[in-house]
């Protein structure tokens, strides 16, 4: 066999295991819709961790951190501190969220803004925007596994077959079983990617120089201005860090999909324990990092940092491994982006289509609806993957700059009685607005700080001052008491 | 909604300053420790540093919540 049907081999066959756990989890069960979105509020610790593990590792971590690594340096330390704060973050937001969402039968975070704030519009607006930021980020899983295969079958596959080929599986995958086959495949997706980060991180290193401690004396020798702030960019200093930082720890658990895993939770303090345990896990990421570091004097020059890591790899360790470390890669897009494409569709389904189309639709018919929107999803991604080219760090950038836009509603809308539903729409217009126009004006980042932290500085005031303007409601127009009052009832 | 107790909020603002805001105080190759910048070091340390808070900020709901009766 030549070394590429070695590794494709390898990698096909990591997948099929993947995808047949994933088919086997849902084989029992009735799929409901409550089942298929939140897999019957009964998860406990083990299997939200292995869920919200499953969701947040995504190839990005895995191609796109280490490529920065490579291509930018010092500013991509920025992943090690937004992804251990973000949990801090959700230690005060998943648990109260998760408790209103159970008194209230929520299953999606347009839900949460429906019951919350009472206005179809705003909710059906938040389903736009958290559907709209989730392009971006499946672009970049697909982009992922097309670099995958290609590296990885010795450019004989080209990108776009590797892209289509993930897609229909990732499709298949999604239609058959629901949020609970996700967190199943985890377990192969997560145990794979521990191996895999350990055995590069430490192994790259090793072989071109003889150990960590070695590499990163050779590199602080070479090209010290690469490791520190603003690394090998101009503008990414340490404003830009800090504002950064503050967007995507903020942001974390304001993906749909992220926010929507909370409503799994068997209790509370499920969520609360979560939040202590998950920050170990950036620690892989770690050494995802000293392979990507190592990757800058090995292959100096190549123009697409996104191939370092795999290419890195395929210079130091025979195919099969190449195989073992792709197979890891593929998994690590296709459990995130299908978790991606079931939150954006069941979002579609019954926060867009059902509440301003057709109202009289039944919970069965939503479920069907819901799976057809999948199989739409994934041909607008591998579209869009297909068509454009952007590195995957900026991509999952311009996702963030979206979904932190809700933040502030989210918050006030838990801790803050006062706060009304016209504050929080027009906030969330104002943040978006501005950060689709900065970002798309090149105006990112804008004197050194991050356009979506600038975005939602302004959304935050305006919701503040707004809300002080106007007066106080403890309705909404449907006579439903306010969470909030529930929990004093 | 319960607002989360003082103590909670003082354990998380820890691993955010440590983290986050005095990035300018430690962003920088040397001392090199265990063969790694200072920076790479220092956040790799605040990881498992912010889970230590975190398990304080736990313990400090955890026995508020116990107190309202059953957990919820």
């Amino acid at each position: 066999m030549s070394p590429a049907a070695i590794c494709l081999t390898t990698i096909l066959g990591i997948v099929a295991i993947g995808t047949a756990i994933g088919f086997l989890a849902g084989v029992h069960r009735k799929m409901d819709l409550e089942q298929w979105t939140v897999g019957g509020r009964g998860f406990g610790v083990v299997l939200i961790f292995l869920l919200m593990a499953g969701e947040v590792y995504t190839t990005f971590a895995f191609l796109g951190a280490s490529g920065w690594a490579y291509s930018r340096g010092g500013p991509t330390l920025y992943v090690l501190a937004y992804l251990t704060l973000g949990y801090v973050v959700s230690f005060f937001i998943l648990p109260q969220i998760w408790e209103v969402g159970r008194k209230l039968g929520m299953q999606t975070q347009s839900d949460f803004f429906a019951l919350r704030y009472g206005n179809r519009y705003l909710a059906a607006f938040v389903c736009i925007v958290g559907i709209a930021s989730f392009v971006p980020y499946l672009q970049l899983q697909l982009t992922g596994v097309g670099i995958i295969v290609s590296v990885a079958s010795f450019d004989g596959i080209g990108r776009t077959p590797a892209m289509t080929i993930a897609v229909v599986l990732l499709v298949a995958f999604v239609f058959a079983s629901g949020v609970r086959a996700v967190a199943w495949v985890s377990v192969v997706k997560d145990a794979l990617m521990v191996i895999a980060a350990l055995s590069i991180g430490i192994g790259i290193p090793l072989i071109h120089f003889g150990g960590i401690g070695a590499m990163f004396a050779a590199l602080a020798h070479a090209r010290p201005a690469h490791l520190t702030m603003p690394g090998a960019t101009p503008n990414l200093g340490h404003a830009w860090y800090v504002s950064t930082v503050l967007l995507t720890s903020l942001g974390f658990y304001m993906w749909p999909h992220a926010f929507a895993a909370s409503f799994t939770a068997k209790s509370g303090d499920t969520l609360r324990r979560n939040a202590v345990v998950m920050p170990l896990y950036t620690l892989t990421l770690a050494f995802i990092f000293f392979a990507g570091f190592a990757s800058v004097l090995v292959l100096p020059g190549m123009s697409n940092g996104d191939l370092a890591l795999l290419t890195v790899v395929r210079r130091s360790f025979p195919p099969w491994f190449l195989g073992i470390i792709g197979g890891a890669g593929a998994l690590t897009a296709m459990v995130p982006a299908s978790i991606f494409i079931l939150t954006a569709a069941t979002l579609f389904a019954k926060n867009l289509y059902r509440p301003l189309f057709a109202p009289r639709m039944s919970d069965d018919q939503v479920a069907k609806l819901a799976r057809a929107t999948v199989v739409m999803l994934g041909l607008i991604s591998l579209m869009l993957a297909i068509f454009s080219s952007t590195t995957l760090v900026s991509l999952l950038l311009t996702g963030y700059a979206g979904v932190t836009q809700f933040f502030p509603g989210v918050v006030l809308g838990l801790y803050w009685k006062r706060v009304t539903t016209v504050a929080v729409f027009a906030g969330l217009l104002a943040g978006v607005a501005s950060a689709v126009f900065l970002m798309l004006s090149h105006r990112d980042p804008l004197f050194g700080v991050s356009a979506g932290f600038l975005a939602l500085c302004l959304n935050f005031l305006i919701v503040a001052a707004v809300s002080l303007l106007t007066p106080a409601r403890s309705r909404d127009n449907r006579g439903l008491p306010h969470p909030w009052e529930l929990q004093h009832a | 909604m319960k607002r989360p107790s003082l103590a909670a909020l003082l354990l998380a603002l820890i691993p955010f300053t440590a983290m986050c805001f005095s990035v300018s105080l430690w962003d920088r190759i040397d001392p090199m420790l265990l063969g790694l910048p200072f920076n790479l070091f220092w956040l790799i340390c605040w990881i498992v540093l912010s889970c230590v808070c975190m398990w304080g900020a736990y313990r400090a709901e955890a026995a508020r919540h116990r107190q309202d009766g059953p957990p919820a």
